[in-house]
C-alpha cells in the first residue's frame, strides 16, 4: 500500500494529523462543555474503533463482544473507585481487575470459538455480550444495575482542582481558558488514548501485522507456510480485547459514572460497527475519520433532523423519519449503501485513489 | 460403554437428550403437578422458538448465507399481528368461537403474508448483492437489522403495546392439580403442525428433495440443472414468514410486547441454531426444544441462575459435539 503512489495516502493521513491537531488543542478552541465532551469522545472512539479493525479489518474475525470488554475496563474502574474511594490506588486496581477479566474471557472466547468459521464465532460473541449486558443489570449490588454508578475520580481531576494559580489565588487561565481538574482530566484521556493508538499503529505495521493480513486473505495458506493460524487468531483477539477493556476504564475516568448504556449497550457496539465501516476496513486511518464523522453526527445530526423534522410537520410518516432520536435510521441506510459501493470506506477508497492515478 | 451408546443411537440418539432432561428435572423438583405445568411450558416455548429459528437455520443450510437480521422478521411479525389483533378486537372479544378464530388467523395470515413480502425484498434487494462473502453479509443484514429496528420505532412507538388474546385462548384447563394454559396447548399444537408441514414437504415432495439435495451440495444441483437462486429465494421468502409467524405466537404468549422483542429473541435463535447444528430442521426443533425445557425448569429450580442458562447450555453442548447435537450434512 504504502510503496504506491502517495496521493490519496499523503491526503488521508494529513486529514488524520490534522484531526489529532484539533483534538490536542481542543479545549482551547472550542470554549463550551459540551465540545469538550465530543473531544473526549471521539478520543475513546478511536481508541476503540481502532482496535476493532484489528479484528475486522487486518484479521478478519467478525466480533460483537468488543463493547463487552470496553464495558469490563469501564466497571473494573467504576467499581474501584467507588469502593476504595477516588485515588490513584484506586484506578489501578480497577484497571488491572478489569484487564484480568478481558484478558481471561477473551481466551476462553478465542480457544473455543475461533477454530469454527467466522459465523459461528460472530454468533457466539454476540450471545457472550448479551449475557455480561444482562449480568450486568442484574447484579446491582455491585454494578448499580440500570441507574449505573457513579463516582469520583481522583483528585487530579475535579473541576475545582486547580493546576496553577495567578497572583490573586484564582485559577490561572491561558488563552482564556481556566487550568482546572477538567483540562487535566481532558489532557489525560487524550495522551492515553494517542498512545494506545500509535501502538495499534505500530503493530499493524510489524511483521505481526503481515501474519493477521496473510490470515485474512487466505487461512489455509497461512496455515500451511506455518503459522499458528488459532494461536494468532486468539492473540489478536487479546489484544484487542485489552485495547477495549483500557480505553473502558479512560472513559469511566473521564465520565465519573458507568452504566449500561455508556459502557455495556448493544449500541455502543452498533456505533464502533457504524465507524470502522464508514472509516474504512483495515486502514488504522478509517477509525479516526469514521470515529469523528459519527460521534460529530451524533451530537449535532440530531439538531439538524430536528429541524427537518418541524419543516416537514403534516405529511404523514415523514416527520416521525425524521425525528432526531431516528437519526440511526439514516446511519443504518448510509452504512448498507457502503458496504455495497466503497466496501473500504472513506479512508480505503481516498487511499487507492492516489494509488491508480 | 460402546454398546451403550449404540443401543443409545437405536432408541434415538440426541433427540432422547429432552427426555433425560425432563427426567433429571423430575427428580429435582419433586411435585409431579409442578413438573407437568414446567414441562408444558418448555414445550411450548420450545415450539414457538422453533417457528423463528428454523427458517434462519435452513437459510443457512442452503446457501451459506446467516441473516442477522432475522429477528427483524419476529419483531414486525409480533407488531403486525397485534396491530391487525387490535383492529378486530371486536371479534376477539366475541363470545363466537368462529369469529375468535376468523379474527386469529386473519392476524396470524397478516403477518404470514408481511413475512413473506418483507423475506423476498430482504433476499433480492439486501442479500442477493453479496452472497459468498460473509464478512459482508454479516455487515449488511446487521445494517438492515438497525434500520428495520429504526422503521418498527418510527411506526409503533417506542412504548409497549398490548396484544388482545381472542377469548377462547383465555384461561387454563384443570386435570386435578394440574393446571395447563390454553393459549400453551395452542402454541404447542401449531408448532407441531408448522414441524410435521416441514417434515413432509422436505422430504416427501421434489421440492423438499432438491432443497436437501441443495443443503448436501449446491454445485451438483446446479450442475444438474436446476435452478438454485430461485429455489433460494422460495426458502428465504418461507423461513422469513415463519420467522413472523413465531413473533406472532410470542406477542400473544407475552402480551406485551416491545421494540426490543426483536432482540431479545435473536439471541435465543441463535443459541438454538447453535446447540441445533445449523441446517437441520431436526437439530432446530431439538435445540428450541431443549432451550424451552431448560429455561422453564432452571427458571423453577435456581432462579438466578436463569439468565445464564441458555448460554451454559450452549457452552456444554458445544464442548460436548463442537458443530452442534444434529448439524445437516455438510
Amino acid at each position: 500500500m504504502t510503496h504506491s503512489s502517495p496521493r490519496g495516502a499523503l491526503f488521508i493521513k494529513s486529514v488524520v494529523l490534522l484531526i489529532g491537531a484539533l483534538l490536542l488543542f481542543a479545549p482551547f478552541l472550542f470554549q463550551e462543555t459540551r465540545s469538550l465532551e465530543v473531544a473526549a469522545r471521539i478520543c475513546i472512539f478511536v481508541v476503540l474503533v481502532a482496535s476493532y479493525d484489528l479484528l475486522i479489518g487486518y484479521t478478519g474475525i467478525v466480533s460483537f463482544a468488543h463493547t463487552m470488554f470496553f464495558g469490563f475496563g469501564a466497571y473494573g474502574a467504576a467499581i474501584a473507585l467507588k469502593q476504595m474511594g477516588p485515588g490513584w490506588d484506586a484506578v489501578l486496581v480497577g484497571v488491572l481487575a478489569g484487564l484480568a477479566v478481558s484478558i481471561v474471557v477473551a481466551i476462553a472466547i478465542g480457544l473455543l470459538s475461533l477454530r469454527v468459521k467466522a459465523i459461528f464465532f460472530a454468533m457466539i460473541t454476540l450471545a457472550a455480550a448479551s449475557v455480561v449486558l444482562v449480568l450486568a443489570s442484574q447484579l446491582s449490588d455491585l454494578t448499580g444495575g440500570e441507574d449505573g454508578i457513579t463516582y469520583k475520580a481522583p483528585q487530579v481531576f475535579k473541576t475545582a482542582n486547580k493546576l496553577m494559580v495567578d497572583d490573586a489565588g484564582k485559577v490561572a487561565r491561558v488563552f482564556g481558558v481556566k487550568l482546572n481538574g477538567k483540562l487535566a482530566a481532558y489532557y489525560f484521556v487524550f495522551t492515553s488514548c494517542l498512545v494506545l493508538f500509535i501502538l495499534c499503529l505500530r503493530m499493524v505495521a510489524s511483521p505481526l501485522g503481515t501474519v493477521l493480513k496473510a490470515i485474512r486473505e487466505n487461512e489455509a495458506r497461512a496455515e500451511a507456510i506455518g503459522y499458528r493460524v488459532v494461536a494468532y487468531r486468539t492473540f489478536v483477539f487479546c489484544i484487542a480485547a485489552v485495547a477495549a477493556s483500557l480505553a473502558g476504564s479512560i472513559y469511566a475516568i473521564w465520565l465519573k459514572y458507568t452504566g449500561p448504556d455508556t459502557a455495556l449497550s448493544f449500541t455502543i457496539m452498533i456505533d464502533i460497527l457504524l465507524m470502522v465501516v464508514i472509516g474504512g476496513m483495515g486502514t488504522m486511518y478509517g477509525a479516526v475519520i469514521g470515529a469523528v464523522l459519527l460521534v460529530l453526527a451524533q451530537y449535532y445530526l440530531r439538531d439538524l433532523m430536528g429541524a427537518a423534522s418541524d419543516a416537514l410537520h403534516g405529511i404523514p410518516l415523514l416527520p416521525e423519519l425524521f425525528e432526531p432520536d431516528r437519526w440511526l435510521l439514516w446511519l443504518g441506510i448510509i452504512f448498507i449503501l457502503l458496504v455495497y459501493f466503497f466496501p473500504k470506506g472513506i479512508a480505503g477508497t481516498i487511499w487507492d485513489k492516489g494509488a491508480r492515478s | 460403554m460402546n454398546q451403550l451408546s449404540q443401543t443409545l443411537e437405536r432408541f434415538g440418539g440426541v433427540y432422547l437428550l429432552p427426555v433425560f432432561v425432563g427426567l433429571i428435572a423430575f427428580v429435582l423438583i419433586g411435585a409431579p403437578s409442578s413438573w407437568v405445568t414446567l414441562t408444558v411450558a418448555g414445550l411450548s416455548m420450545g415450539m414457538m422458538i422453533f417457528l423463528m429459528a428454523s427458517g434462519l437455520s435452513l437459510i443457512f443450510g442452503l446457501m451459506d448465507v446467516l441473516n442477522f437480521g432475522h429477528s427483524a422478521f419476529i419483531s414486525f411479525g409480533a407488531f403486525v399481528s397485534a396491530s391487525a389483533l387490535a383492529y378486530m378486537s371486536g371479534w376477539l372479544g366475541a363470545d363466537n368461537i368462529a369469529l375468535n378464530l376468523i379474527a386469529l388467523f386473519l392476524a396470524f395470515g397478516a403477518a404470514l403474508a408481511f413475512g413473506l413480502v418483507a423475506g423476498w425484498f430482504f433476499e433480492v434487494v439486501i442479500i442477493k448483492p453479496v452472497y459468498h462473502d460473509h464478512l459482508r453479509q454479516i455487515l449488511i443484514t446487521m445494517g438492515a437489522l438497525i434500520v428495520s429496528e429504526q422503521i418498527i420505532l418510527a411506526v409503533w412507538g417506542g412504548a409497549p403495546v398490548t396484544v388482545p388474546r381472542p377469548a377462547f385462548l383465555e384461561g387454563s384447563w384443570l386435570f386435578g392439580d394440574v393446571t395447563v394454559e390454553i393459549y400453551r396447548a395452542f402454541a404447542f399444537a401449531l408448532g407441531l403442525a408448522v414441524y410435521i408441514a416441514l417434515y413432509f414437504v422436505l422430504k416427501r415432495t421434489r421440492i423438499g428433495l432438491l432443497i436437501r439435495a441443495g443443503v448436501e451440495n449446491r454445485e451438483m444441483v446446479e450442475a444438474l440443472g436446476f435452478k438454485i437462486n430461485r429455489l433460494f429465494v422460495g426458502v428465504f421468502m418461507v423461513g422469513s414468514a415463519l420467522a413472523a409467524l413465531g413473533g406472532a405466537m410470542w406477542a400473544g404468549y407475552e402480551t406485551l410486547i416491545t421494540p426490543a422483542l426483536g432482540g431479545e429473541m435473536m439471541i435465543v435463535v441463535f443459541i438454538v441454531v447453535i446447540i441445533g447444528g445449523l441446517g437441520s430442521v431436526e437439530g432446530t426443533l431439538l435445540g428450541a426444544i431443549m432451550v424451552g425445557l431448560i429455561a422453564n425448569y432452571i427458571g423453577f429450580l435456581a432462579p438466578k441462575l436463569a439468565l445464564a442458562s441458555n448460554m451454559l447450555l450452549m457452552m456444554a453442548i458445544l464442548l460436548w459435539r463442537p458443530s452442534g447435537l444434529k448439524p445437516a450434512v455438510k
